[in-house]
């Protein structure tokens, strides 16, 4: 057991637990003002319906003993077991639970990513089944493949350090799902959906820069050398996907905006997520760049294919994740992190065919497997609000408050 | 006796206001209003999505004065709220039949 190995640990979780406020921030404030606090709800809400579903039984489907390299057992149910000495392969230098506390955090951020997609008309009801199904059924046995002891895709040799399969991949095709079943906010393509106040969502993307500190240099579970370099590739990657993306839009428009430097932050500190404690600070740089332009690409398939995700899960979480897992498989290297592998661009070409074999598992199990929750939950309570609800604003159908007075 | 309706670009309003004190104006009520004329309003882009804007923020001033007034007061509200550019706004004149102080029941010319 070692101290600063479980305070650096301890820290790192409670930076990962402020991003999602911080996303409740970078969302809220992007959408129109009668929206503002259902959306911050939204994230609020999993904070505390997924920590306690992760204590009860989602660690143990994700960390669990093994079964057939798919899903966790039910062995730890209740934190039964997980107890304060530290875990012989998690993390040997930490009490468990303060792995599992950890790990909490990414569970309680990732559906709270997908909320973007269909932000401005879910019903609360509906969304508290989606996110706890979704957790349940999605993203543990996802985490348990990658992370999990004796999970398939890690046994595969798969790479991800924190959080391209669970996180990314997955809430990003869980976000198509649910804006192509939700359908197009009203007023879409007619009236103005203007974000309402980006200070809003610049302070909470500034919030998420500083948080994912924790995201991906805390996997490291150990405050060494590798903390530190995944620190710096960190930071690295998510200036030059901003760069990046406001070449694109001074490409495209002649001017660069705000949201869109952001944005780009955010792509590059999503995309390098899968491969940051692999990479050296020059290849993480080529990954933030990959992620500003790519991710720009993929923003703009929304409007070619005219579904309404609204605050562009698919485009920087989908599209970031992906680029991020197939760059680790092009980037990493073990002189970087002996516990890695090489890829592509060091002499070890079959380990980019292993990382698409992993983004590929992960969209197709979390394509149909979201659709089949959306569509129970749509049976059970009823997706969308009605229309009364939806000109009036959640804030005020939802939650009978409004974020700003006159 | 006329009333002056003037829209004006926001930043000019203290401007306008400056000049009508110094010719004398006793009085105006202000008001935040939106619209669009020959400006047309203005595009914003959002992740890429473009949108246009119609309605763009103006002030709406309103003075009532004596006739004998008008000409030093449009002049005055022209000079301090022109910058040349498209967008400096509109005045409007109307003929004004009667004004009355509520507190005394003056009406006319006492009541301005």
């Amino acid at each position: 057991m070692n101290a600063a190995d479980t305070a650096f640990v301890l820290v790192s979780a409670a930076l990962v637990l402020m991003m999602t406020p911080a996303l409740a921030l970078f969302y809220a404030g992007m959408v129109r003002s009668k929206n503002a606090l259902a959306t911050i709800m939204q994230s609020l809400a999993i904070i505390l319906v997924i920590t306690v579903e992760w204590m009860v039984i989602g660690y143990s489907l994700s960390f669990g003993p093994d079964h057939w390299g798919l899903i966790g057992g039910l062995d730890w149910v209740g934190l039964r077991g997980v107890g304060l000495e530290p875990h012989a392969v998690y993390a040997t230098t930490i009490p468990h639970q303060a792995f599992m506390v950890y790990q909490c955090m990414f569970a309680v951020i990732t559906p709270a990513l997908i909320t973007g997609a269909f932000a401005e008309r879910m019903r609360f009801g509906a969304f508290l089944l989606f996110s706890l199904f979704w957790a349940v059924f999605v993203y543990s046995p996802l985490c348990h493949w990658i992370w999990g002891n004796g999970g398939w895709l890690a046994g595969l040799g798969a790479l991800d350090f924190a959080g391209g399969v669970a996180v990314h991949v997955s809430s990003g095709a869980a976000a198509l799902v649910a804006a192509v079943m939700l359908g197009r906010r009203r007023g879409y393509g007619t009236q103005e959906l203007r974000p309402h106040n980006l200070p809003m969502t610049l302070l909470g993307a500034g919030l998420l820069w500083f948080g994912w500190f924790g995201f991906n240099a805390g996997s490291a579970l150990s405050a060494g050398s590798l903390a530190v370099s995944t620190f710096v590739a960190t930071h690295m990657a998510a200036c030059t996907g901003g760069l990046a993306w406001m070449f694109m839009e001074y490409k495209a428009t002649g001017k660069a905006t705000t949201l869109g430097a952001a944005s780009g932050v955010i792509a590059g500190l999503a995309t390098v997520t899968p491969a940051a404690g692999f990479v050296g600070p020059f290849c993480a740089a080529m990954i933030g760049l990959l992620a500003g332009v790519g991710c720009y690409y993929g923003i703009m398939a929304k409007n070619r294919f005219g579904y309404d995700d609204s605050l562009d899960v698919v485009g920087i979480h989908g599209v970031g994740g992906c680029i991020g897992l197939l760059s680790a498989g092009l980037f990493a290297s073990r002189a970087i992190n002996p516990a890695g592998a090489d890829g592509l661009f060091f002499g070890h070409a079959s380990q980019l065919g292993i990382q698409a074999i992993a983004v590929a598992a992960t969209i197709a199990y979390t394509l149909p497997v979201t659709w089949i929750i959306l569509k129970v939950v749509d049976k059970l309570v009823g997706l969308r609000v009605d229309e009364t609800g939806e000109l009036a604003g959640l804030d005020l159908s939802l939650h009978e408050e409004t974020a700003y007075t006159d | 006796m006329k009333k002056i309706e003037a829209i004006v670009k926001p930043f000019k309003l203290d401007d306008v206001k400056k000049a009508l004190d110094r010719i004398g104006v006793k009085g105006m009520t202000v008001s935040e209003v939106r619209g669009f004329g020959r400006q047309a309003g203005h595009k914003e882009i959002y992740r890429g999505a473009e949108y246009q804007v119609d309605f763009v923020p103006k002030v709406k001033i309103e003075i009532v004065l004596n006739t004998e007034q008008l000409d030093e007061a449009l002049e005055a509200i022209q000079d301090a709220a022109r910058t040349g550019k498209i967008g400096d706004g509109k005045i409007f004149v109307y003929p004004l039949e009667e004004v009355i102080r509520i507190r005394t029941g003056e009406t006319g010319r006492e009541a301005i």
